[in-house]
């Protein structure tokens, strides 16, 4: 455990990721939350790794970390570790914050004690997200102080200083990250040792009660904190001018993984330029920009996503009444689509200073390639569920799904994914869809996302007698981000033995009359148990209870037991393709001559295969070696 | 030595190549070269074709710009030619030379081309090293040291700012006791299908 074990200067190779988590071990935090969710996922594993390790060589870990049933939770549990004088952390994906938004608004009217540092990870580009919404609009909306890394060694030291920074304003602080500063790794040097985990007092104040009253008394005084706050972006170290050769009238205003970017173009094209590379982006030291426009005759804003620097820039040239230009989004240089990359700044910048570009259009070759979409696993039980589901009733229906593996559902030639806009979005949409049409609703969410939101839409569904079925994928993790452990795994995110919260009890506790509970791998049962949901009037949820199969997989391997594969009888095979053709199984593939096959080295022995085959042509094979 | 090492890491999920893409950059660390690494994580993992890269050197981030590596290395035929953009005359492309192919491919909709084709394709563009990967990485005891040869075949180029001994310290500083001999054969397998 290299994070751990290395000594205090030395300097090792983080993930941006383990960086924000170190920064903050390093600061001492008492209480890390979160709720998985990617380009964030590894700053909890980390945690959890961490308190594991601890565990085992039985001593105490230095701090309090849970996976939280959801994100508004994981915010509200370290808020209050704060109001308590301890430093505590939350991180999230950047979607995560509109999941905390109600509690975070007004967290920063209530302020902290402790140190706390929310972390939203944002995914320009949606590498693995449903939007790329700019969070730093979280800041300016909230009045919330606001850090943005550029490396890995940048954001263990901004985490550290962050929760210094929020104790400064008692308020809660955020440190806004890309996936290129997440899932990047670079050379950190680590610094002081650990310390133990303390317990902290709640003291009373009639300040936390956020009444009508209380509220009209806080929000002066946010506005005042956030006063101090540019006071403290003015002297930050974070902040900073880089001038590039001999710079006369130009100037480029760049954050985050941005600057890495103008970096290198600046100094590959040779130009005299001076950088204005800022790390507090809220608030900004506005002298700070105010003097870096009176250097300037023409200014570049370097910023992904929205003209949020760009705006305020706008603002100041109209405050200090000054004639600078400034090239950006709103001239058509830069997009407000997507991530930067070094081509896209390289382009950009030779184009605005008319020079050529050393970077060349990357050669496409004209040979076609396949495509590699992200698929279920071979023996993924969500596959077998919806397999057995379209049997149930194979035209028709609509099916509302959910975040998770199983969105991949989406792809052919399961096609089971027709409407999704968020955590726990499909029971809700589920609950639309039988209110304005009279077409058949079968809904998909995992275990995770139950917990984490889908609860409140089965009790609309339940009250308002909604006529849907709602599946709940249940495979026992939170499979897509890292198999991370939910309340319906027995260990929690530290590993000790924690209480298991059956999903089906849940279901009938929301007042459910109809639960069916199956295992898909047993796939006639599984279609039977979905005919009785749609032929139920009224709200049926089936829970479709099979462990995933990766875990499951490792977990034989643990205990010493075999895994097997199977293999087609050709003699049997009637070449009906129903094992490629609908159910899509990827170990499966055609040989050269057109017979069909199963691949050893990816079949992970299901086994699902035999019950679909008409034919009864497949059959275990041997052990998976 | 050059300012900036740029090597593109590609194949399939599952085949290790965040791990030597880490390796790699350890082995940088070690060496006292400042090292950028970039990963692909989250959805884009499943079964996905998969792209590091890590830049060594004089330089502020881990996205290489297209027509700058120095070295590809890929895991899987086609996955070198998908990355391709990466290239120029210079560089070197290092790939294994066993297709993985895609459910597209196994359920009819789509076309692996002949493999041939796609090493000729390679060789219009930059210069092509065939090495059998999947085979050196058996021979050494264990198919999942694949990503161990293809880091031994970096070795045996000109790219790397630093030894070929640090590389291989690193790698067996990262694995268990037990997989030592079979990572080192794999690393030297690697290195020998270059040098030869």
């Amino acid at each position: 455990m290299e994070i751990i074990e290395s000594k205090p200067d030395e300097t090792i190779l983080l993930l941006g990721n383990e960086a924000i988590t170190r920064g903050a071990l390093e600061a001492g935090v008492d209480v890390a939350t979160t709720y998985p969710g990617t380009p964030s996922s590894e700053i909890a594993d980390t945690f959890s790794h961490i308190a594991k390790y601890f565990n085992k060589k039985s001593k105490k870990t230095p701090f309090y970390f849970e996976y939280s049933t959801n994100e508004k939770v994981a915010l509200e549990v370290a808020a209050a570790a704060s109001f308590s004088g301890l430093r505590s952390l939350t991180c999230m994906k950047h979607v995560g914050l509109n999941v905390a938004s109600d509690a975070f608004m007004t967290y920063l009217y209530v302020g902290t004690r402790g140190g706390h540092v929310i972390i939203s990870a944002d995914d320009p580009a949606c590498h693995s997200s449903q939007n790329e919404q700019d969070n730093r609009y979280y800041a300016l909306f909230s009045s919330c102080p606001m850090l943005e890394p550029t490396t890995p060694h940048e954001a263990k030291e901004m985490t550290r200083l962050a929760f210094e920074i929020s104790e400064e304003l008692h308020s809660p602080i955020l440190l806004r990250t890309t996936t290129r500063l997440n899932h990047a790794r670079g050379a950190v040097k680590l610094r002081k040792p650990l310390k133990p985990r303390e317990k902290g007092h709640f003291e009373k104040s009639p300040m936390l009660v956020t009444t009508p009253a209380v509220a009209r008394i806080r929000h002066p005084e946010l506005l005042k904190m956030l006063d101090k706050a540019e006071k403290i972006s003015e002297k930050s170290r974070f902040n900073e001018i880089i001038e590039v050769g001999n710079p006369k009238d130009w100037g480029i205003v760049t954050s985050g993984v941005a600057f890495n970017y103008v970096k290198e173009a600046v100094d590959d094209l040779k130009l005299d330029i001076r950088i204005l590379k800022l790390g507090m982006t809220h608030p900004l030291p506005k002298k700070m920009c105010k003097d870096f426009l009176s250097q300037c005759k023409k200014i570049i804003i370097v910023e992904e996503l929205e003209p949020i620097l760009e705006n305020q820039f706008k603002a100041f040239i109209y405050e200090i009444g000054c004639k600078v230009e400034i090239y950006g989004k709103s001239t058509g240089h830069f997009s407000r689509l997507f991530e930067y990359n070094p081509d896209i700044v390289f382009e950009a910048l030779s184009k605005i200073f008319k020079l050529k570009n050393p970077i060349l259009k990357p050669e496409n070759s004209a040979l076609v390639l396949p495509s590699r979409p992200p698929a279920l696993c071979p023996g993924c039980p969500h596959r077998a569920t919806y397999y057995a589901a379209k049997k149930a009733q194979p035209k028709g229906v609509v099916y509302p799904t959910d975040i998770g593996c199983y969105t991949l559902g989406k792809e052919k030639p399961l096609e089971m994914a027709d409407l999704l806009l968020c955590m726990g979005s499909n029971a809700g949409t589920a609950c639309g869809l039988a209110v304005a049409t009279d077409q058949k609703v079968i809904s998909f969410m995992g275990d995770s996302t139950f917990f984490h939101s889908g609860i409140p839409p089965i009790i609309d569904a339940v009250h308002h007698n909604h006529d849907v079925v709602i599946t709940i994928l249940d495979n026992r993790t939170t499979a897509m981000t890292g198999h991370q452990p939910h309340p319906g795994t027995e260990f929690d995110g530290m590993g000790r033995p924690a209480k298991k919260i059956l999903v089906e009890e849940v279901v009938k506790g929301c007042g459910v009359e109809l639960v069916e509970i199956t295992d898909p791998n047993k796939i006639k049962e599984t279609t039977e148990a979905f005919k009785r949901a749609l032929e139920f009037k009224g709200p049926a949820v089936v829970v479709s209870k099979s462990p995933c199969i990766l875990l499951e997989n490792r977990d034989k391997r643990k205990r010493g037991e075999e895994v097997f594969v199977y293999e087609i009888d050709q003699e049997k095979c009637k070449q009906c393709k129903l094992c490629i053709s609908r159910f899509g199984c990827p170990s499966f593939y055609y040989d050269k001559d057109g017979s069909i096959h199963i691949d050893d080295q990816q079949c992970n022995g299901c086994g699902n295969c035999t019950e679909i085959c008409p034919f009864d042509a497949i059959h275990k094979k041997g052990v998976r070696k | 030595m050059k300012e900036k090492t740029n090597v593109v890491l590609t194949g399939v999920g599952g085949q290790g190549v965040i791990t030597a893409a880490n390796i790699l950059g350890k082995a940088a660390v070690r060496a006292k070269v400042n090292v950028f690494v970039s990963e692909v994580h989250g959805m884009a993992q499943r079964g996905g074709s998969v792209n590091c890269t890590v830049r060594m050197g004089k330089v502020s981030g881990p996205l290489v710009a297209s027509g700058t590596a120095d070295a590809v290395l890929s895991m899987e035929p086609i996955e070198s030619l998908r990355y391709i953009g990466y290239t120029n005359k210079n560089t070197k492309l290092i790939t294994d030379i066993t297709p993985v192919i895609p459910f597209t491919v196994s359920v009819g909709t789509e076309k692996y081309p002949p493999v041939n084709e796609v090493f000729k394709e390679l060789e219009k563009y930059t210069n092509l090293y065939k090495i059998d990967a999947t085979k050196i990485a058996r021979e050494a005891g264990a198919i999942i040291t694949k990503n161990i040869v293809m880091l031994g075949s970096l070795a045996a180029t000109d790219v790397l700012p630093f030894d070929k001994k640090i590389l291989l310290e690193t790698i067996l500083d990262n694995v268990p006791a037990k997989f030592k001999d079979v990572n080192k054969k794999a690393f030297e397998g690697g290195f020998k299908a270059i040098k030869k």
